[in-house]
C-alpha cells in the first residue's frame, strides 16, 4: 500500500567523525500518511541501496518510544514538529504531501557523530556511571513492602524516571545543556528513600561529571521540556539545583 | 548568576523607589533629600561597593557562561526552529544584558559620575534633579533610555522566574506566584524608569 | 540421537535449590579478580547478571550492539513482572506460581527450573524496589498488583506500562555503578559474531567494534549469552529492529544445542498490519485485558462503527468460549481464538483481520467507583465516562497514546483494534541446570535460553526470568564451574583458536560484502517473514511446513548469490550488520521449520492444525512428546534431534483447561 505524498528531504551526510559534513537533496515518492517517519527513511534508504549509493545511517531500535535510540533534528527541532513523541512515533501524517524536509543529528560537542545522523551519547552512560545509582549490591534487600513509599511521591518520582535518554533536551537546548537529563534521574531518587543515603554526593558527582563532558550550562530557556518526548519537567531541574546547593554547603570536599 | 540578578533586581527596586520621587512633582525637593541621603550614608556608600561588585560578577558569569554555551555547540544547526520551544528573550538574555550594559555605562556617566566625583553636587551648586532635568532635555537620551527599559523589561522577563529556578526555589504552590511577580516587576520597573525621561522630557515634572 | 542430562539436584522439589546453593563450591575473593567473565547483552539478564558478577569481585566485560547498554530490547517491556509474594491475600504461593507456569507451559518445560524461578521470584521485587525502581503504589504506600492472563490470582508488579524500562533502568544503574568502579568494562556498539572454544571449553568472543568495523578478541573464563530472543526471524514482530539471534546462532554452530526452536509466541493484543511499508509491530500489553473485553461484531462482514452496534449484536468470544478465565486465558489460546474469528469472517477494520478491545465497560465502572469516592450523586454517563476515562489514562495513558499515535485514532472514544503478532520465542540454546549449554563454559540467560516457559510463556514472566537468571542463578551455578578454573591463566588472544575464528569472520564479511548482487537485505527478510509467518506462524501443518523447509532453503541460496551490502567492512555500516543477522535467521527459519514438523502434536504456541480437539483445542501427545528438542548442528542444512525427557514428578500432567 503506497501512499501519495512526494517530499523533498535535506539529509546530513557525514561519513565520520573526522570527515567534513553537507546537506544534500533526496526526493521520495509515494509516501503514506499511514508510515512512521523512519519507514519514510527506510523506503529513502531501499531506493539508495538498489541504486548502488550508500543508505543513510540513522540510529533506531524499538520503533516504539522507549529505547531513547532514535535521535533525528527534522526542520529544526528534535524529534520533529509534534510534541511529546519520539522520532520512530512521528507518523507521516503529520507532514504535507510536496513538503520540504531538513534532517540533521544532534548537535553537541559531547554528542561527537559516528556516521551521518547518528551521535554517540555515551556522555549520558558515564554520568549515570558517575551516581546515577543506589548502591545496593544483589542480595542485600530488605521486604519490598517494608518501606511504604506515598503514592504522591513515587508517581513524581516514576514521572522522572520516566526519561528515555534520547537526549533531545540537549539537542533543543541552545547551549547544549544536559540539566534535564541529570536531573531526572537525581530527582527520581531523591524523591524516594532508598536514595536518601547518597543523595547530596550523588548530585554533586553527576553534575561535576556533566559538566566535565563538556555539557552547556542551563539558562532555564525550558526548550528541554518542551520538547522532550517524554514531558519530563523541569522542575527537576530546581530540584537538582536545590539539592546541589545544599551538597555544597553540606559536602566535605 | 541568579543570586547577582536576584541582587541586581533588589537595588533596582530601590532605585526606582527613590527615583520615583520625583512624580511628588515638588520641584524635587523629596527627590534631592533622597538623593542627598544616598550619598552621605555609609551604609549605602558601602552597598554601592557591594553593588558594582555584584554587577561586575554578574557581567563575568554572564561573559563564562556565554563562552562555555557556545563551545558546547561547536557546529550550528542548519534549519533550527527555536521558537517552537522557547521564548526569544528566554535565548537573548546575552544581547538584552550588552544593551543594558552599554546602558549602564551611559547612565552614570550621566548621573553618578556626576554625583560623586564631581563637586558640582556636593558642593551645592547643583542638584541630581536638577541635573535630571537637563540631560532629558536632549532627544536621544530619552529614545536611549526607552529602548534600554524595554530590554530591561524582557531581561527581568526571563530573568526573574529564572532566578527562582537556578537556585531551586521552586514548589507547585509558589511557582505560580513567582511567575506572575516577575511579569509584575518587569513591567512595573521598566515604566516607571522609562516614566521619567519622557515625563521630564515633556516638561510634565516641575 | 543421546539424552541429554539436565543435572538437576537431587532431593525434593522444595530442597533442590537451597541444597544446590548450600553445596555448590565457591570460589574465593582473591581467585574471583582473576576470573574474567564475558556478558554478551545487556538487558534484564545481561545487566542484572553482569553487575552481580561485579559485586562478587569477578572482573566482567559487557557488550551489546546499541549505543547504551540502557536500550536493550528489555526497555520495551511493557505490562509486568510476576513474583509469588501474595501481597494480595489471595491465595498465591510459590507453588502456584510454580503450577501457574508449568499449565500455561502446556507441560513441555522442566520443573525444578520453574519452581526455583518460583521460588527466587520475591527476592527479585526486593531487589528493585531497594535499586529505585518506582512501581506503582496504593494510597497506603504499598505496592500494587494487577492481574495477567492465565492465573486467578494478582501477583504482577507494574510501573504503568513502562514496567520493562523501570527495571531495566534498575539493572542499567546497577552495571553501570560498577562500570563507574572499575569492575565492569562496557562494550558498547559491539556485536558479538563468533564465540572461541580451545580444548572444549568456551574461551572468548570475537566482536565487531561496529563505529570502526574493527574486528575484536576478548578472553573470558566462561562466556553468558544474554542476547534476547529471535521474534524477528519474522521480519514483522513486536521485537525491536535490531533484535537478533546472531550470537546464540553462532554458538548453535559451535556446538551449542537449540533447543525447541518452533515455540514462538504470538501474542494476541498488538496494533494490526495496516501496510506493506510496516517494518514492525507495536505490542498493546495484555494487562489491557484486565479492563478491555474483546469481542466481534455476531453478524460477519458488519460495516458500521462499533459504538454503532449494540450489546446483544456482539460477541465477547473468550467469555463466551472460557468462561473461567474469560478474557484473561493464556496468549495462545486468545490469539488462536481471534484468528479462528478473523478467518471465518468475523473481523472488524479496512483489513477484516482485527477484532475490538473495548474499555467503555470498565471505564464506566470505574467512573461510577470514582464518582462514590467523589460523593457525587446521580452523576450522569457523561461524568461518569469521563472520571472512568481518567482512571484508565493513570493506568494505561502511555499505551494509548500510543495507540493514537500509530493508527490516528482515540481509544478513548473507539474500541481498539488488535490482531495476533509475533512477540516472544520460548526456544533457544539449551542448558542445563545451571543455565549452561552443551558447550562447557557458555551459558545462556534470558530469553535467549530454552528453560522455564515451555510452549507457551505466560505474560509477566519473561521479566521475572531475566532477573532471575542474572541476579539469583548465575552467582551460584557459575561458582560450579569456575571452582574448577582458578588455575587456568587469562590465554592470550594471539592463540590459534582466537586467529581461527576471527579469521572466519572476516571471510564471511567480506564475502557478504563481494555478492553485490540486486536486492536489499529487507527484500529477503521480508520474504522469510511471510514464509515463517505462514507455515510456522499461529497454525501449521505438515504439507506446509515441508513446503516451507524448501522454500527457506532456495531463499538461502538466492541470498548468498543476490544481495547487495553496500559500503564496506572498515566503518560504520547498518546494512552490513543487518545482513548478517538476516544470513542467521536464514538459517534458524529452516530449523524452525524442521522442529515444527518433527513435533507431531499440538502444545502451547505449536498448534498442528491434524492435532486438535473438537472444539478446536490444542491436543498434546505426552506419551510420544514430553521432551525437549535440541537440535545439533551438523554441518549446512544438517540438524541431529536430541532429547531431554521431561519428568513430572509433582504436577499432574493434564490437558489443560481454561474453561
Ligand atoms: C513489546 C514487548 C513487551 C513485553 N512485555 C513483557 C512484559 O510485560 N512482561 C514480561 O515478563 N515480558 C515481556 N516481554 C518479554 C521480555 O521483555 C523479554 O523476553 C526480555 O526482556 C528479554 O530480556 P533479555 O535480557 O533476555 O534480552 P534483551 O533485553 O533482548 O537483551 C538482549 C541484549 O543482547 C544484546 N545482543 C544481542 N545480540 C548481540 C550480539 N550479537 N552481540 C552483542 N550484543 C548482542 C543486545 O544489545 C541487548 O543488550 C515483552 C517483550 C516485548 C517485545
Ligand atoms: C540592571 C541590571 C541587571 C539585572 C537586574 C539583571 C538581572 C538578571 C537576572 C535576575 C538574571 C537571571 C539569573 C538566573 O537565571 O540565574 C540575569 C541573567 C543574565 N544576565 Fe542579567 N541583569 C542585569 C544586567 C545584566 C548585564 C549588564 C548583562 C550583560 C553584560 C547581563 C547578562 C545576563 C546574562 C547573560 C544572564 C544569564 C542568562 C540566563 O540565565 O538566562 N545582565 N540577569
Ligand atoms: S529528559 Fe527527555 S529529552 Fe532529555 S534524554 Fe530524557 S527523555 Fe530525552
Ligand atoms: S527507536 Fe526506540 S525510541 Fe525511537
Amino acid at each position: 500500500m503506497s501512499g501519495n505524498m512526494n517530499l523533498t528531504l535535506k539529509v546530513w551526510r557525514q561519513k565520520n567523525n573526522n570527515a567534513e559534513g553537507k546537506l544534500v537533496n533526496y526526493q521520495v515518492k509515494d509516501i503514506s500518511p499511514d508510515m512512521s517517519f523512519l519507514e519514510m527513511m527506510d523506503v529513502l534508504n531501499e531506493q539508495l541501496i538498489v541504486k548502488g549509493d550508500e543508505p543513510i545511517a540513522f540510529d533506531h531500535d524499538c520503533r516504539e518510544g522507549i529505547c531513547g535510540m532514535c535521535s533525528l533534528y527534522i526542520n529544526g527541532r528534535p524529534h520533529g514538529p509534534k510534541d511529546r513523541v519520539t522520532t520512530c512515533q512521528l507518523h507521516m501524517r503529520s507532514f504535507e504531501d510536496g513538503q520540504t524536509i531538513t534532517i540533521e543529528p544532534w548537535r553537541a560537542a559531547p554528542f561527537p557523530i559516528v556516521k551521518d545522523l547518528a551521535v554517540n551519547r555515551s556522555a549520558f552512560d558515564r554520568i549515570i556511571a558517575s551516581g546515577g545509582y543506589v548502591s545496593v549490591n544483589t542480595g542485600n534487600a530488605q521486604d519490598a513492602n517494608s518501606l511504604p513509599i506515598g503514592k504522591e511521591d513515587a508517581d513524581l518520582s516514576f514521572a522522572a524516571a520516566a526519561c528515555i535518554g534520547c537526549g533531545a533536551c540537549v539537542a533543543a537546548c541552545k547551549n547544549a545543556s544536559a540539566m534535564l537529563f541529570v536531573s531526572a534521574k537525581v530527582s527520581q531518587l531523591a524523591l524516594l528513600p532508598q536514595g536518601q543515603p547518597e543523595r547530596y554526593l550523588r548530585v554533586h558527582n553527576m553534575v561535576a561529571k556533566m559538566d566535565e563532558e563538556g555539557f552547556g550550562n542551563c539558562t532555564n530557556t525550558g526548550a528541554c521540556e518542551a520538547e522532550c518526548p517524554k514531558g519530563i519537567s523541569l522542575s527537576n531541574i530546581a530540584r537538582m539545583n536545590r539539592d546541589y546547593f545544599v551538597a555544597g554547603f553540606a559536602s566535605d570536599n | 548568576m541568579g543570586i547577582t540578578g536576584l541582587f541586581l533586581i533588589s537595588f533596582l527596586m530601590v532605585h526606582c523607589f527613590l527615583n520615583s520621587l520625583i512624580f511628588i512633582n515638588d520641584g524635587g525637593e523629596t527627590f534631592n533629600l533622597g538623593a542627598e541621603f544616598m550619598a552621605k550614608n555609609w551604609l549605602i556608600r558601602a552597598m554601592e561597593i557591594v553593588l558594582f561588585g555584584g554587577l561586575l560578577w554578574h557581567i563575568i558569569q554572564a561573559a563564562i557562561l556565554t563562552r562555555e554555551n557556545k563551545k558546547a555547540r561547536p557546529v550550528a544547526y542548519a534549519a533550527s526552529n527555536p521558537s517552537a520551544n522557547s521564548k526569544w528573550y528566554s535565548r537573548s538574555m546575552g544581547l538584552l544584558g550588552t544593551i543594558l550594559l552599554i546602558f549602564l555605562i551611559i547612565h552614570l556617566r550621566h548621573f553618578w559620575v556626576v554625583s560623586r566625583f564631581t563637586d558640582e553636587i556636593t558642593s551645592g551648586r547643583e542638584t541630581l534633579f536638577n541635573e535630571m532635568k537637563e540631560v532629558f532635555s536632549q532627544l536621544w537620551v530619552v529614545i536611549l533610555y526607552c529602548l534600554a527599559m524595554v530590554s530591561l523589561g524582557y531581561h527581568l522577563l526571563h530573568g526573574f522566574k529564572s532566578a527562582f529556578q537556578t537556585l531551586g526555589w521552586n514548589h507547585v504552590k509558589y511557582n505560580a506566584i513567582i511567575e506572575k511577580t516577575g511579569v509584575i516587576i518587569s513591567i512595573v520597573l521598566p515604566v516607571l524608569f522609562a516614566a521619567m525621561p519622557i515625563a521630564i522630557y515633556m516638561g510634565l515634572i516641575k | 540421537m543421546s539424552i541429554l542430562d539436565a543435572k538437576i539436584p537431587e532431593g525434593t522439589l522444595e530442597q533442590k535449590w537451597t541444597k544446590f546453593r548450600s553445596s555448590v563450591p565457591l570460589v574465593n575473593p582473591a581467585n574471583k579478580r582473576n576470573l574474567e567473565v564475558i556478558v554478551v547483552g545487556s538487558g534484564l539478564a545481561g545487566a542484572s547478571a553482569a553487575a552481580s558478577l561485579a559485586e562478587l569481585g569477578y572482573k566482567v566485560k559487557v557488550f551489546c550492539f546499541q549505543d547504551s547498554p540502557r536500550r536493550a530490547h528489555s526497555i520495551a517491556a511493557q505490562g509486568g513482572i510476576n513474583a509469588a509474594k501474595n501481597y494480595q491475600n489471595d491465595g498465591d504461593s510459590v507453588y502456584r506460581l510454580f503450577y501457574d507456569t508449568i499449565k500455561g507451559g502446556d507441560y513441555r518445560s522442566r520443573e525444578a527450573n520453574v519452581y526455583r524461578l518460583a521460588e527466587v521470584s520475591s527476592g527479585i521485587i526486593d531487589q528493585c524496589v531497594a535499586q529505585g525502581v518506582p512501581f506503582a503504589r496504593e494510597y497506603g504506600g504499598m505496592l500494587s498488583n494487577r492481574s495477567f492472563g492465565g492465573t486467578q490470582v494478582q501477583r504482577t508488579f507494574y510501573a504503568a506500562g513502562q514496567t520493562g524500562q523501570q527495571l531495566l533502568l534498575g539493572a542499567y544503574s546497577s552495571l553501570e555503578r560498577q562500570i563507574g568502579m572499575g569492575a565492569v568494562k562496557m562494550y558498547a556498539r559491539h556485536e558479538m559474531l563468533e564465540t572461541v572454544t580451545i580444548d572444549g571449553k568456551c574461551r572468548g568472543i570475537i566482536a565487531r567494534d561496529l563505529t570502526t568495523g574493527k574486528l575484536e578478541r576478548h578472553f573470558g573464563h566462561a562466556v553468558l549469552l544474554c542476547t534476547g530472543g529471535y521474534g524477528n526471524v519474522f521480519y514483522l514482530s513486536t521485537n525491536a529492529m535490531g533484535s537478533n539471534v546472531t550470537a546464540a546462532w553462532k554458538a548453535h554452530k559451535k556446538g551449542a544445542h537449540f533447543a525447541n526452536p518452533c515455540f514462538t509466541q504470538i501474542h494476541p493484543t498488538c496494533i494490526p498490519v495496516s501496510g506493506d511499508h510496516q517494518s514492525k509491530l507495536t505490542l498493546m500489553s495484555e494487562s489491557l485485558r484486565n479492563d478491555g473485553r474483546i469481542w466481534v461484531p455476531k453478524k460477519a462482514g458488519d460495516t458500521r462503527k462499533p459504538i454503532d452496534i449494540p450489546e446483544e449484536e456482539r460477541d465477547y468470544y473468550l467469555e463466551r468460549r472460557y468462561p473461567a478465565f474469560g478474557n484473561l486465558v493464556p496468549r495462545d489460546v486468545a490469539s488462536r481464538a481471534a484468528k479462528e474469528r478473523c478467518d471465518a469472517g468475523f473481523g472488524v477494520g479496512a483489513s477484516k483481520m482485527a477484532v475490538y478491545l473495548d474499555f467503555a465497560f470498565n471505564m464506566d465502572r470505574y467512573g461510577k467507583i470514582e464518582a462514590s469516592k467523589k460523593g457525587l450523586e446521580n452523576p450522569d454517563a457523561h461524568t461518569i465516562r469521563e472520571l472512568g476515562k481518567g482512571v484508565v489514562k493513570e493506568k494505561y495513558g502511555n499505551l494509548f497514546d500510543m495507540y493514537q499515535q500509530i493508527t490516528g485514532e482515540n481509544p478513548y472514544e473507539m474500541p481498539m483494534r488488535i490482531y495476533p503478532a509475533v512477540h516472544y520465542t520460548m526456544g533457544g540454546l539449551w542448558v542445563d541446570y545451571n543455565l549452561m549449554t552443551t558447550v562447557p563454559g557458555l551459558y545462556a540467560l534470558g530469553e535467549a535460553n530454552f528453560s522455564d516457559h515451555g510452549a507457551n510463556r505466560l505474560g509477566a514472566s519473561a521479566l521475572m526470568q531475566g532477573l532471575a537468571d542474572g541476579y539469583f542463578v548465575i552467582p551460584y551455578t557459575i561458582g560450579s564451574y569456575l571452582s574448577k578454573e582458578i588455575s587456568t591463566k587469562s590465554i592470550d588472544t594471539n592463540h590459534e583458536a582466537f586467529t581461527k575464528a576471527e579469521q572466519e569472520v572476516q571471510e564471511k564479511l567480506t564475502k557478504l560484502l563481494a555478492i553485490k548482487g540486486t536486492k536489499s537485505v529487507d527484500y529477503f527478510h521480508k520474504k522469510l517473514g511471510k514464509i515463517i509467518w505462514n507455515e510456522c506462524g499461529m497454525s501449521r501443518t505438515e504439507a506446509g511446513l515441508k513446503k516451507s523447509i524448501e522454500d527457506v532453503r532456495a531463499l538461502q541460496k538466492e541470498f548468498w548469490s543476490d544481495v547487495i551490502v553496500p559500503g564496506t567492512a572498515d566503518e560504520f555500516n547498518p546494512e552490513l550488520e543487518k545482513a548478517g543477522r538476516v544470513a542467521d535467521f536464514l538459517e534458524l527459519g529452516e530449523l524452525m521449520c524442521i522442529d515444527a514438523l518433527d513435533r507431531n502434536e499440538s502444545c502451547g504456541g505449536h498448534f498442528r492444525e491434524e492435532f486438535q480437539t473438537e472444539d478446536g483445542e490444542a491436543l498434546r501427545d505426552d506419551e510420544k512428546y514430553a521432551y525437549v528438542a535440541a537440535w545439533e548442528f551438523k554441518g549446512q542444512n544438517q540438524f541431529e534431534l536430541h532429547k531431554e525427557e521431561l519428568k513430572y514428578e509433582n504436577i499432574k500432567i493434564a490437558q489443560r483447561s481454561y474453561k
